[in-house]
């Protein structure tokens, strides 16, 4: 476990154990194998990618510039659906448009659950790599972390319904230990409960990430710190945070665009009363109105790339592999 | 571990303790909410969502089975054990080829991994929307020639559950199955395969009896990720898959329409169907790394 999760190390390595190859000769040896052997080989892949991620992506595109009526669609060349996605947002009134509301609704979960995840999930990744000290133990606690990665999203956050709920066992124990008379209304189908289920469900994906850049962290940096004279929380925050920093861009990468662009959870959690750029989306796809669902998604994925660019920008992830 | 360098008198006392708990309560929210719903699962017929238990039984898993409940549910377990199935057999070859693909140069290596990479970050909901899209267009537009010298049936709905689905589910498994092969193959010794060569092995040879049995455990992860990923994926299902419905569009349907437990007895038979599977492919992959190392001790 421990070896697979220290691959990427050897992977920022691998320029320079090429150039040794190349240095002994050894890269000879890969035309043992014809040269059309490595295209065949990645072209399923390629394929698959090509026919349901670049095309789709370059279909919505296109599509986003059609026309439509209540009945149909029809190609056409038209920006009506990109000036009725930000219709107001620049007439300079003083109330939000619709699109800039939604994403400032969006953009409060994602603060909230990048903190969140990112306070938990450095806590259990820094107990899991420096304080559990045998292999089978750290394998046994992060399978713990992983297992709920490979059930139903959709089955975790409907398990919130009766923890949450008007009658639900938080209101019952609150109610009958006197503390409240009335049970608390917002526990469920709110931005708490939307915000608990993101949660939830994605701590993980910060886990992972720095688990496994700590696990790479040259114990003997982190004694020589120790013999230097820092504390316990010197050591944390001048050795081991610096050295995780690409684990906690990859988490943070991961959990934004996530939140950015989910539907499912705020519809569920959110009783389908709160807004998301998602479920816009997936509204008018329900009316068939596909070249402004269309225009949406462009924004959105316009969106999600400017951020992780930003995030890039914030740490040179290759320079920190 | 190395860990054992660090003084201990520092280490041991109150913070781990402190990060102990922390993480005890870490699970126990990571668990406890699905805890509560396997438990009342098994209400008595005349329970409700919410606790307390009126009696213990079967009846809401009767209920959902026997047909007389909400939906169809059957068809939709069937038809996501096959898609999950398919799913979990291409995620793993496809994987293991652009894996070996990966370890030699090829032109536009970069531009796949980057497109991988993207798959996995781009909103579901925009890849879903743009599958469907694009299966829309092809109806339109490739479908009258075809259709002109007799391939294909003059209207119809591309849009299916082993056409478009089946794609928009490759979309999401295969890059954390080619990250997977990266992992491995990085850390594969490539002198195994040298000294098949030196020996006379042919390339199939050298895959076949050096390769392949060293990489085996991982592809059980492989297959572990393909078929659950599957089984739970609803984002990019919910424009794909035509006019059927896999298991969890059913189920996130039936959230805002049932309100009796036997949604929790759904939720628990298709936790059940993951756990199988995870503690399953699991126990193979301990099962073969355990017998790789006795073997290599064997010097075998």
């Amino acid at each position: 476990m421990t070896k697979t999760l220290e691959a990427p190390a050897d992977a920022g390595a691998a320029p320079q154990d090429k150039r040794r190859d190349a240095a002994a000769g050894r890269v000879r040896r890969t035309s043992w194998t014809p040269r059309w052997v490595a295209y065949a080989q990645a072209a399923p892949m390629a394929l698959v990618f090509l026919l349901f991620f670049v095309l789709p992506l370059v279909a919505t595109f296109i599509v986003s510039f059609w026309n439509y009526t209540e009945y149909s669609i029809e190609p056409a060349f038209v920006t009506t659906n990109y000036t009725d996605v930000f219709y107001g947002c620049f007439s300079g009134g003083s109330a939000l448009c619709t699109t800039f509301a939604t994403y400032l609704s969006t953009l409060k979960f994602v603060a909230i659950v990048w903190a969140a995840t990112l306070g938990i999930g450095f806590t259990v990744a820094y107990f899991l790599a420096f304080h559990v000290r045998t292999l089978p133990m750290q394998i046994t606690l992060f399978m713990i972390c992983t297992i709920p990665f490979w059930t139903s999203n959709v089955i975790r956050m409907i398990s919130w319904i009766p923890l949450l709920g008007r009658n639900g066992l938080v209101n019952e124990t609150l109610v009958s230990a006197g503390l409240i008379d009335t049970p608390i209304e917002w526990l469920l189908y709110s931005d708490f409960a939307v915000a608990l289920a993101l949660i939830h469900l994605y701590t993980l994906f910060m886990v992972v990430p720095i688990f496994n850049s700590m696990m790479r962290i040259d114990r003997s940096l982190i004694e020589a710190a120790y013999d230097g004279g820092a504390s316990g929380f010197q050591t944390l925050t001048n050795v081991i945070i610096p050295l995780v920093k690409p684990g906690i861009l990859i988490g943070s990468i991961f959990v934004v665009t996530i939140v950015t662009g989910d539907y499912l959870t705020i519809g569920i959690m959110g009783g389908q009363q709160i807004a998301s750029v998602g479920k816009v989306i997936q509204t008018q796809i329900n009316f068939l109105q596909f070249p402004i669902a269309a225009a949406n998604a462009i924004v959105l994925l316009a969106v999600v790339l400017l951020t992780i660019w930003g995030m890039l920008r914030l740490v040179d992830i290759r320079k920190e592999l | 571990m190395a860990v054992k360098t660090v003084p201990r008198e520092e280490k041991r006392p109150r913070s781990f303790y402190l990060l102990a708990t922390f993480f005890a309560l870490f699970a126990v929210f990571l668990y406890g909410p699905m805890i509560t719903i396997l438990t009342l699962s098994f209400q008595g017929p005349s329970g409700g969502l919410t606790f307390p238990m009126n009696g213990f039984s079967f009846y809401w898993f009767e209920r959902l089975w026997g047909g007389g409940g909400v939906v169809d549910i059957g068809t939709a377990f069937r038809r996501s054990l096959a898609l999950g199935a398919t799913v979990m057999v291409l995620t793993v070859v496809i994987s293991v080829l652009a894996g070996l693909a990966f370890r030699k140069k090829f032109k536009g290596s970069t531009a796949l991994f980057y497109v991988a990479i993207a798959s996995l970050i781009v909103p579901s909901i925009v890849v879903s929307l743009g599958i469907a899209l694009e299966f829309r267009i092809i109806d339109e537009i490739v479908r009258p020639p075809l259709a002109a010298i007799g391939l294909m049936a003059p209207r119809g709905n591309s849009l299916g559950l082993f056409t478009s689905g089946l794609g928009a589910h490759l979309s999401w498994t295969l890059p954390f199955g080619l990250l997977i092969m990266f992992a491995v193959f990085n850390r594969l010794d490539k002198s195994y395969e040298e000294a098949a060569r030196d020996l006379g092995a042919s390339n199939w040879q050298s895959f076949r009896y050096v390769v392949l049995p060293m990489i085996a455990p991982f592809l059980i992860g492989i297959s572990l990720f393909g078929f659950t990923l599957s089984w739970d994926e609803i984002a990019r299902s919910s424009q794909t898959m035509g006019s059927t419905n896999t298991l969890p569009l059913e189920l996130a349907a039936l959230t805002t329409t049932v309100t009796t437990p036997e949604i929790y007895a759904l939720g628990t038979s298709v936790t059940a169907v993951s756990f199988t599977v995870i503690f399953g492919t699991l126990g193979a992959f301990f099962y073969l790394q355990r017998r790789r190392e006795r073997l290599a001790k064997r010097g075998g």
